[in-house]
């Protein structure tokens, strides 16, 4: 069993008054994709958001790489090599391609092989270069969202949704994209509702269930059962394509 | 005990001191012209009794629904000028009088209404920005229209018979006083501010007022449970403006004056948000407290600071920073204090606990 | 401040509202107009352009700031007052390194006092709206005070250098010589903050910052300290205007700062909230209307501010350039 790139033992969030997450229990095995699954409202984008410190765990504890984060700054976590997709993308609109990615490179120039490796992956990315993130269609947004992610070489790439309300056609790229990111050794956590995206990219998944996680295992054996899909997800992974 | 239940609605002050200090100020309002000792003190007293009812009216958009408005002298100056002016053009009679209130208190609905809408679609510090510039605008106005106004130094005007010092009840003096319409003016505006009071108070313990914290802890959660906080906001602020210009027409009877500097300037602003945060925010006790020990400070407590002023007249910047003309120094200290360690200002210190 | 492909809508209207006045009034009056208008619109720039960058980044809106400008003011003057020979000559170059002087104290001081007023006044209440406009209400009166008591609470008559002073004439036309000044500085400060936010790391920093903060920490940036020197600087800009508008006035009082901050707040908002160049064209727009108004019609001029105002949220509601938030 491979050490576990990112563990959360027991954390719960609180927003305000709402108890969001209680108790997660989650291992990131290193290298390899994790899905983490589950209905809306599971508290799935509140565990991203606690990894990255964006929201504190009140409760818990997150391990990355054997170190405690739980009480670092979201800077610090960045730092630590945890980079982060939002479901909301965030590009910064008023910014052109350009100095989105700039801003994704921190202090160190932009590695030119690393930047043709991007644009090799994402060939918009060239083509609207100096032009504002705002004004590209969500597809394009999403792209160099990630690519901004990941300007950096990153441990750990934390994406919430990446395929939501994407065409297929982009999808399709986002998924040789993924592929790619996987091969070069990123260890990604994948939040994702498009379970047929998933199915073909994750090694290990993760299923949680108000503000826990239910299920944990292997995406194989899940996709093989039918039954237990039916009964985490309420429905089966055929029925999405 | 039932009735007395009713009369506060319930809001009892819990806590001795307090009902002591609460009763202490309402039989000195109610005594004062007979106990008072010159005019100035029992100007003093209208003056709580005015400011009472403005801040009370403003605790409960700041402290109750937790919005900043800077617009509230601007519905005081409406109803001081409405009252004020309709005297001086149309005469010192009750019509006047009831007239120029009227008047006053739809406008200040309009307004109110009008700045509640714009809440729906604006952040608090986008708000407060809002209401400050339309009230300094408002000031400006009433001191740049003079033929209308009076200008700079406002207007003076004469009250209707009734409420004039000459107007003799009765021939003989009563405890040193004569029964005279001063005395009948003081009378009105002291019924009139611990009625409005009481009304507020009765607002605030409604499920509508305790609604509108709700929507000052949490908005979101108010709107999921169902609750239009626009709605309730816009209510809030027009209670709120409704009961300032009302003080302000009590305090233009009182004066028999109005002008941009007593009741317009962003002074008045500052008290008005010095007693409410050092009486205690959502207390409506704290506005009775506040006001009561803000004015007798204001009044009183700066002569105390020119005897030690001049005391210290070896430490000139000492006796510079005690002087009484900067007594705004050390409110303004005690404001940064209340509004950090004492959120919920005196009162809340006597009470001991959050409600 | 990047305008998205170079969206020139409200310069245009700056320079129609110029030209329809054109016909209403000599070309002297015309000429004296306009010159009062871009210099009171420079010096207010300068004033609010701290203010929109610390509300767009940082989310705060400092009631404090008009005390930070009397504060700058006095600051200055402390400067001028021992060169006064200086300022006495008829010299340029005495006079302006006199002013410059001046405008190097009057920004360290306020520097500084803007980073106490952050770590003692505004940090407690990170987040906390309401407080926040209390607390920094309370700051503003007690600094306010402050100067009171150190300085007493007379006005205090400045001298104008006296290379600034009078106008240049040419025919029947005179530009006031403190006007033209107040113009060229206004447009340096106006170039420089263009440059800083559009060419440099931190400009990129910034304004990404006010698009959306926790992004950038996300990408692992420490706003934090980003918050404290936007936040000096726009205080530093504060004490700058102060200076200016001092000279202007040729008279200080605690209360000059608090004066103008309504106007201040009103040009933010017109020139959407953490915008540079939205608040440069807010504030001449505000003044050339303010000083037409006052020409044409001064009983209306009064309330030309909020009517400019208004009538720029009808047209866009989130102010001229409005920056994409999260």
């Amino acid at each position: 069993m491979p050490e576990a790139l990112l563990e959360l033992s027991g954390v719960h969030t609180h927003i305000g008054k709402y108890h969001i997450l209680h108790g997660v229990d989650l291992a990131v095995p290193a290298s390899g994709m994790t899905a983490l699954l589950g209905r809306n409202g599971a508290g799935k984008t509140t565990t991203l958001r606690t990894v990255m410190g964006l929201w504190k765990a009140s409760g818990g504890r997150v391990r990355f790489d054997g170190r405690d984060i739980g009480a670092l700054a979201t800077a610090d976590i960045a730092r630590a090599g945890i980079a982060y997709v939002p479901e909301t993308m965030d590009v910064f609109a008023g910014l052109t391609v350009r100095e989105n990615l700039l801003l994704g490179a921190r202090e160190s120039r932009m590695d030119p092989a690393r930047l043709d490796w991007l644009v090799g992956l994402f060939p918009a990315l060239e083509k609207f270069w100096n032009f504002p993130a705002g004004k590209l269609s969500g597809g394009q947004k999403q792209m160099v969202a990630i690519a901004r992610a990941i300007v950096l070489p990153r441990r750990l790439l934390l994406v919430d949704e990446p395929t939501k309300g994407l065409a297929p056609a982009i999808v399709q790229n986002l998924l040789a994209a993924f592929r790619e990111l996987k091969s070069a050794g990123t260890t990604i956590l994948l939040v994702e509702q498009n379970l047929a995206f998933v199915r073909t990219l994750a090694d290990h998944v993760a299923v949680m269930d108000d503000g826990r996680v239910v299920h944990e295992g292997s995406m194989r054996d899940l996709a093989a059962d039918a039954a237990l899909q039916s009964r985490l997800l309420g429905l089966a992974l055929e029925a999405h394509s | 005990m039932g009735a007395l239940r009713a009369l506060l609605s319930g809001d009892f002050p819990r806590s001795r001191v307090l009902a002591a200090l609460l009763l202490a100020v309402l039989a000195a309002l109610a005594v004062a012209p007979f106990a008072a000792s010159g005019a100035r003190a029992l100007n003093a007293a209208a003056t709580i009794c005015v400011f009472i009812v403005l801040a009370a009216s403003y605790d409960l958009l700041l402290g109750y629904t937790g919005i900043v408005s800077f617009a509230h002298t601007m519905f005081y100056g409406i109803g001081a000028y409405g009252v004020g002016l309709a005297l001086a053009y149309i005469g010192p009679t009750w019509w006047a009088v009831f007239s120029g209130l009227a008047t006053s208190l739809v406008v200040a609905l309009a307004l109110a209404f009008a700045i509640g809408l714009i809440s729906l679609r604006v952040r608090a510090l986008f708000f407060a920005m809002i209401t400050l510039a339309f009230a300094s605008v408002f000031g400006v106005l009433a001191s740049q229209l003079s033929d209308f106004t009076g200008g700079e130094d406002g207007r003076n005007f004469q009250v209707p018979e009734l409420l004039r010092p000459s107007h003799r009840f009765l021939d003989a003096d009563v405890f040193g006083r004569s029964v005279d319409g001063r005395l009948l003016t003081y009378y009105l505006v002291f019924a009139a501010a611990v009625a409005l009071f009481l009304v507020l108070l009765r607002i605030v313990n409604s499920p509508f007022g305790r609604v509108l914290q709700s929507i000052r802890e949490n908005e979101f959660r108010a709107e999921a449970l169902g609750y239009r906080t626009v709605a309730y906001r816009t209510l809030a602020n027009c209670i709120a403006a409704l009961a300032a210009t009302m003080a302000g027409a009590l305090m233009a009877l009182w004066l028999r004056y109005v002008g941009p500097k007593t009741v317009l300037s962003f002074d008045v602003m500052t008290d008005i948000l010095l007693i409410v945060v050092i009486g205690g925010m959502g207390r409506m006790y704290g506005a009775v407290i506040g006001a009561a020990l803000f004015v007798l400070a204001q009044n009183y407590l700066q002569a105390g600071m020119s005897g030690v002023s001049e005391a210290l007249s070896g430490f000139p910047w000492l006796a510079r920073a005690l002087h009484p003309d900067r007594w705004m120094l050390w409110m303004g200290l005690l404001f940064i204090a209340c509004v950090y360690y004492f959120p919920s200002g005196i009162v809340g210190r006597m009470r001991g606990r959050e409600p | 401040m990047r305008t998205p492909a170079a969206d020139l809508a409200p310069a245009i209207v700056v320079l129609a509202v110029a030209a329809a006045v054109l016909p209403f009034v000599s070309f002297p009056a015309w000429v004296t107009l306009t010159a009062a208008g871009l210099a009171m619109g420079m010096m207010i720039f300068i004033m609010a352009s701290g203010l929109t960058l610390v509300f767009g980044l940082m989310d705060v809106l400092n009631f404090g700031h008009g005390a930070l400008v009397s504060v700058g003011a006095y600051a200055a003057m402390l400067v001028l007052a021992p060169v006064a020979a200086w300022t006495g000559a008829d010299s340029l170059v005495l006079n302006l390194s006199a002013i410059a002087l001046a405008a190097l104290a009057a920004m360290l001081v306020t520097g500084a006092a803007g980073l106490v007023f952050e770590r003692t006044i505004v940090r407690p209440v990170y987040g906390q709206h309401l407080r926040q406009i209390l607390v920094t209400l309370g700051g503003a009166i007690v600094i306010e005070q402050l100067l009171d008591v150190v300085f007493g609470p007379d006005a205090i008559p400045v001298a104008m250098p006296e290379a600034l002073r009078g106008s240049l004439v040419a025919g029947e036309i005179a530009v006031e010589k403190y006007r033209l000044f107040a113009v060229a500085l206004g447009l340096a400060v106006f170039a420089a903050m263009f440059l800083v936010l559009d060419r440099t790391r931190l400009g990129l920093l910034i304004r990404a910052g006010v698009e959306n903060g926790p992004m950038v920490e996300a990408l692992g940036y420490r706003i934090r300290r980003l918050f404290i020197g936007v936040f000096v600087a726009g205080s530093a800009l504060a004490g700058l205007g102060g200076m200016l508008w001092g000279m202007y006035r040729e008279m200080l009082t605690p209360s000059m700062g608090g004066e103008v901050l309504v106007t201040v707040f009103i040009v933010i908002i017109i020139g959407g909230l953490g915008s540079v160049g939205g608040c440069f064209i807010g504030a001449l727009l505000t003044a050339l209307v303010a000083n037409y108004a006052g020409f044409l019609a001064p009983k209306l001029a009064l309330a030309s501010n909020i009517v400019v105002m208004v009538a720029v949220l009808l047209w866009r509601p989130a102010g001229l350039y409005p920056v994409a938030r999260r």
